[in-house]
């Protein structure tokens, strides 16, 4: 019986939190790493970009609510969501334009393009402050629990108790639909296929043809909708606010060099690695050792939660130490 | 070919005309009252003596960047470390706190420490298929140990008489003091972090600094026995005097009586004065000896690398082991800056170091100045900062005045509201505009 | 004479200031494989690219069955029936070796299969590992892979820039045995080689270029017949 709260304890408190974590930051780290793989730089607005989409899908959830228009049990974000990705694609399109385009038909060096998505960056930040404020807001309507803690002990009659938030079930199906589509589309379709081509070896993707410039149009539009799609799950699973996306960019970052930079899968593996073992740091164990039949003196807590940000950078330097070039090898250069 | 031979053509004026052009601004600043300026020299005083501090941070980025072309995205770090030291070096010994848990602190960092040490000759020592479990078992077993000396020292130490120290306290040592040594603390985090960063792709440094920044003002928000966290520690002593004593000074009222200045004025126009003082003489001396470095045999070699990595390295050059050099000078005159301006604060606050502040703005600083150019990085710092502070009165009246025609409703006062994030938008397109228009700066390099 | 397939005649032009061609001339046949040989720094390959297009010429002009392209960015020269398959990175490492040839037809909007099983009837040996990435075969198989991407264009002339760099002697038969096949079914085939040699041996016609300009133009035996060229740059 025991054992069995142990796993339960495990499960709500690590498994879950962590897996819907990771797949937020999964889907961050998957923009990073494509944009990484076709436009060779390190995207630091990817975290802006995510709040920028969020605030446009929180500004249409809003204007939904207000004309009575929901999902039901479902958050009416879902709902906005599309067209935040839109909104959010036409910004991004312009700033290639704008910024970017410029620099890679000079092929300056990547340190020039990471300087200048560090101006994008405060831009985006300054225009989502502008238009949605600093306060914390929450968006998440519709049901609360797709079971909680009472339910699941009325089931099962243990004593620990297990819930399962909407938002982190969302979170879940809409990663794995997300990268199930992004998998397929990179896998099957040609114009995927171009695009991995062109990560590969751009020099012999010109020569076959391949168009650079719609290869990266369409390498923004997908990054621009994973990073919408996770910041809006991520807004949704613990409320938004502007500057938690710029401190999510670490983990982010963490999370694409660990699976090897411009490798889609590693970018997963490396999200829920990151989110895994941050959650397993920060958790004290002290419960369930108790369960365990140990009596633990302490809280079996490694780390506090305040240096959460800490283990994604001692992942990364375990990273760079020993394999630079990622678990799954991505670009070394 | 034309354009460059232009630019050296107006050079030699270029410089000292935009030193005037600021010169003017912080006058108009102290004597005209209006919707832009003041009029006073008290805020003047005290936005140039924050300019020249955000100088010296902007030299120690222009070395990074200017001469060795690395992106450093931890500033804030390198600062919030620099700006321990005042508290560690310089504040009054809190009583009891050494005796409550000081050499066990002291013991468990020194355990932590070697614990790495260890690892590192664990894994280079030993071979073959024991070397992981060996790594792991040494890091293992440091941490628990660590763990075992630091909880309960730092548990005593914070328990403290908690409410008005709680801290380890200072050595009460001259503050001036703690200058160099906030260089060094931050000179021995940039050591860290270039050791593993450096020598591979240019990106990586970006994020592996992106990343110490972040847990270093992580440490010092939540260390409360040594930095007090967000409890801030007040108190700091100056190098120069106190304006109360001043004010109680019959010479210096009577000195004061003399200009026509109120006491109260005078003393705050006097003190903001010395520290200026202060801070351009070392704003001064550091470029002087940046400029020697640079065209010393060392400075021309740092060039040559940055202009061309690939036909430096294969000259025989050991890149890696230049580019950590220039890293870590340049990390220690960011520590500097930290611990001076600490210092002008009286006061480390762990929650006013935000990254936006205090990296990416002084980022700007240095790409507007330009990046290469001593001069140019300080005129940057000093010309920014001084924008960034007037941003501040500049973009409400600008808001109210293009609002004006709009009905008084929501939609108005939320963009009134919303006026000083105005700041981030207009900053980031300086830095793009410059970037993309003038990449050499206001003061391109020689 | 009727004018040749591929004609680059008095090319000039290099990447800077100074000229690394010199007047160079290269013509190709239907069907026939013409190799050029010379020693380092004599601007083999970077007449080869010229040819394609990868340099600006300073003078000169280059014809393809009879059409003026000397304009025409490679992208284009590609369209017009070009292959080119360069010295190094001439394959896509993480995709699969069928993948690599997908991306070889790109511009193709008809149905390509038939070309890509005749890539494969032409090198049985990749053809048995098309699920494989590109980047996990061995030296000889990723240049097949690599001559395979540029057939499948089904182009009219095929260049190849060194193609047995760093392959076994064994293996760079095999290429050649290989380019020789590609060529009798009516493929022109202009190659830069460094085995000078064994490449001539294959020749229609072999160019020797010394400092961007010609030095002995014949057909291959005859060059190598000829004591003149043995002693100076065959090595005896």
């Amino acid at each position: 019986m025991d054992l069995l709260n142990a796993l339960v304890a495990i499960l709500n408190f690590v498994v879950i939190p962590a897996a819907s974590y990771g797949a937020q930051l999964a889907l961050g780290a998957l923009g990073v790493t494509l944009i990484y793989g076709i436009l060779r730089f390190s995207n630091f607005a990817h975290g802006d970009t995510m709040a920028f989409g969020a605030a446009m899908v929180i500004l249409i959830t809003w204007g939904l609510q207000a004309l009575g228009i929901g999902l039901g049990p479902l958050p009416t974000a879902l709902l906005a969501l599309p067209f935040g990705i839109a909104l959010s694609a036409v910004f991004i399109l312009g700033t290639d334009r704008a910024v970017y385009r410029f620099y890679r038909r000079k092929r300056s060096a990547p340190i020039i393009l990471v300087m200048a998505s560090v101006g994008v960056m405060f831009i985006m930040n300054g225009l989502t402050r502008l238009i949605i404020g600093v306060d914390e807001i929450r968006f998440d309507d519709g049901a609360r629990f797709v079971f909680t803690v009472r339910d699941f002990r009325d089931w099962t009659g243990l004593s620990e108790g297990l819930s399962l938030r909407v938002s982190q079930l969302i979170t879940l199906v809409v990663t794995a639909l997300a990268c199930w589509g992004l998998f397929r589309f990179l896998n099957r379709s040609r114009a995927g296929k171009a695009m991995r081509a062109y990560s590969d070896n751009e020099d012999l993707a010109l020569l076959s043809g391949i168009d650079p410039e719609r290869v990266v149009r369409l390498t923004w539009l997908i990054a621009t909708a994973l990073a919408v799609t996770a910041g809006t799950l991520y807004g949704l699973d613990k409320s938004f606010k502007v500057f938690n996306y710029f401190q999510i960019l670490l983990p982010i970052f963490a999370a694409s060099i660990v699976g090897g930079l411009g490798n889609p899968l590693g970018a997963v593996a490396g999200g829920f690695i990151v989110a895994f073992s941050e959650v397993a740091v920060t958790y004290p164990w002290k419960k369930i050792a108790t369960y365990l039949g140990f009596e633990p003196q302490g809280l079996l807590q490694l780390l506090s939660t305040e240096y959460k940000f800490a283990v994604s950078f001692v992942i990364l330097i375990v990273v760079l130490l020993f394999r630079p070039t990622g678990l799954l090898r991505g670009k070394s250069v | 070919m034309s354009n460059i031979r232009q630019a050296d053509a107006s050079s030699p004026w270029r410089a000292p005309i935009l030193f005037l052009v600021l010169a003017l601004l912080f006058l108009a600043e102290g004597s005209f009252r209006n919707a832009l300026f003041s009029g006073s020299w008290n805020t003047a005083l005290a936005i140039l003596n924050m300019g020249l501090i955000s100088a010296v941070m902007a030299l120690g980025v222009n070395m990074q960047w200017g001469y060795a072309g690395l992106f450093n995205a931890g500033v804030v770090g390198f600062l919030a470390l620099g700006g321990l030291a005042p508290v560690l070096v310089s504040t009054a010994p809190v009583a009891g706190a050494w005796a409550a848990g000081g050499p066990r602190v002291v013991l468990a960092l020194l355990v932590g420490l070697g614990t790495l040490v260890l690892a590192a000759q664990a894994w280079r020592r030993v071979p073959g298929l024991m070397r992981v479990p060996a790594l792991v078992a040494v890091l293992g077993l440091g941490f628990v140990l660590y763990r075992w000396l630091f909880d309960p020292a730092v548990m005593a130490i914070e328990a403290n008489n908690s409410a008005s120290a709680g801290h380890i306290g200072g050595l009460g040592w001259p503050v001036l003091l703690s200058w160099p040594v906030g260089a060094l603390f931050a000179a021995a985090a940039a050591w860290g972090v270039g050791k593993v960063a450096l020598g591979l792709r240019s990106d990586y440094l970006a994020i592996a600094t992106l990343g110490i920044g972040e847990i270093i003002v992580a440490v010092m928000r939540n260390e409360e026995w040594l930095s007090r966290g967000v409890k801030n520690v007040s108190g700091i002593p100056r190098p120069v005097p106190y304006e109360l004593d001043l004010q109680s000074d019959p010479d210096f009222v009577a000195r004061a009586a003399e200009w026509g200045l109120s006491p109260a004025l005078a003393s705050g126009i006097w003190v903001k004065l010395l520290y200026a003082g202060l801070f351009g003489a070392v704003l001064l001396v550091l470029i002087l000896l940046a400029e020697l470095a640079l065209k010393s045999p060392w400075g021309r070699m740092m060039r040559a690398i940055r202009d061309n990595e690939t036909a430096a390295e294969a000259m025989g050059k050991d890149v890696t082991r230049r580019h950590l050099q220039i890293f870590v000078i340049g990390s220690a005159v960011i520590g500097l800056a930290g611990a001076m301006m600490v210092t002008l604060d009286g006061l480390l606050s762990p929650n006013s170091f935000n990254p936006l502040r205090y990296t990416f703005l002084i980022w700007v600083m240095v790409i507007v100045g330009g990046s290469g150019n001593n001069w140019g990085a300080a005129l940057g710092a000093i010309l920014i900062w001084f924008l960034w502070i007037k941003a501040e009165v500049w973009g409400p009246e600008l808001m109210r005045l293009l609002t004006g025609p709009l009905p008084a409703g929501a939609l108005r006062d939320h963009l009134l509201g919303s006026a000083p994030h105005m700041r981030f938008i207009a900053l980031g397109l300086v830095l793009l505009l410059v970037l993309r228009f003038a990449p050499r700066g206001l003061v391109p390099e020689k | 004479m009727a004018e040749p397939y591929l004609s680059a005649t008095a090319m000039r032009g290099g990447y800077g200031k100074a000229d690394i061609l010199n007047g160079c001339t290269l013509t190709v046949d239907k069907g026939q494989i013409a190799v050029i040989v010379g020693p380092n720094g004599a601007g083999k390959s970077t007449a080869m690219k010229a040819v394609f297009g990868m340099l600006a010429l300073r003078e000169g002009r280059v014809t393809l069955a009879g059409e003026d392209i000397t304009g025409l960015t490679p992208q284009e020269r590609v369209r017009k029936g070009m292959g080119f398959v360069p010295q190094t990175h001439n394959i896509f490492p993480t995709m699969t070796v069928e993948e690599n040839l997908e991306m070889g037809a790109y511009i193709r909007q008809d149905d390509f299969t038939g070309t890509l099983e005749q890539v494969y009837d032409l090198f049985p040996a990749v053809a048995d590992k098309r699920k494989q990435n590109a980047g996990e075969l061995s030296g000889g198989q990723r240049q097949q892979v690599a001559v395979g991407r540029a057939l499948m264009t089904r182009p009219s002339l095929l260049m190849l820039d060194e193609p047995t760099a760093g392959v076994s002697p064994i293996v760079m038969d095999e290429l050649f045995d290989r380019i020789i096949e590609v060529a009798r079914t009516g493929i022109s085939i202009l190659m830069v080689e460094q085995n000078a040699r064994q490449a001539l041996e294959i020749a229609d016609i072999g160019y020797v270029l010394v400092q961007g300009a010609n030095r002995y133009t014949d057909s291959g035996q005859a060059l190598l017949a000829d004591p003149e060229v043995r002693r100076t740059f065959l090595g005896g």
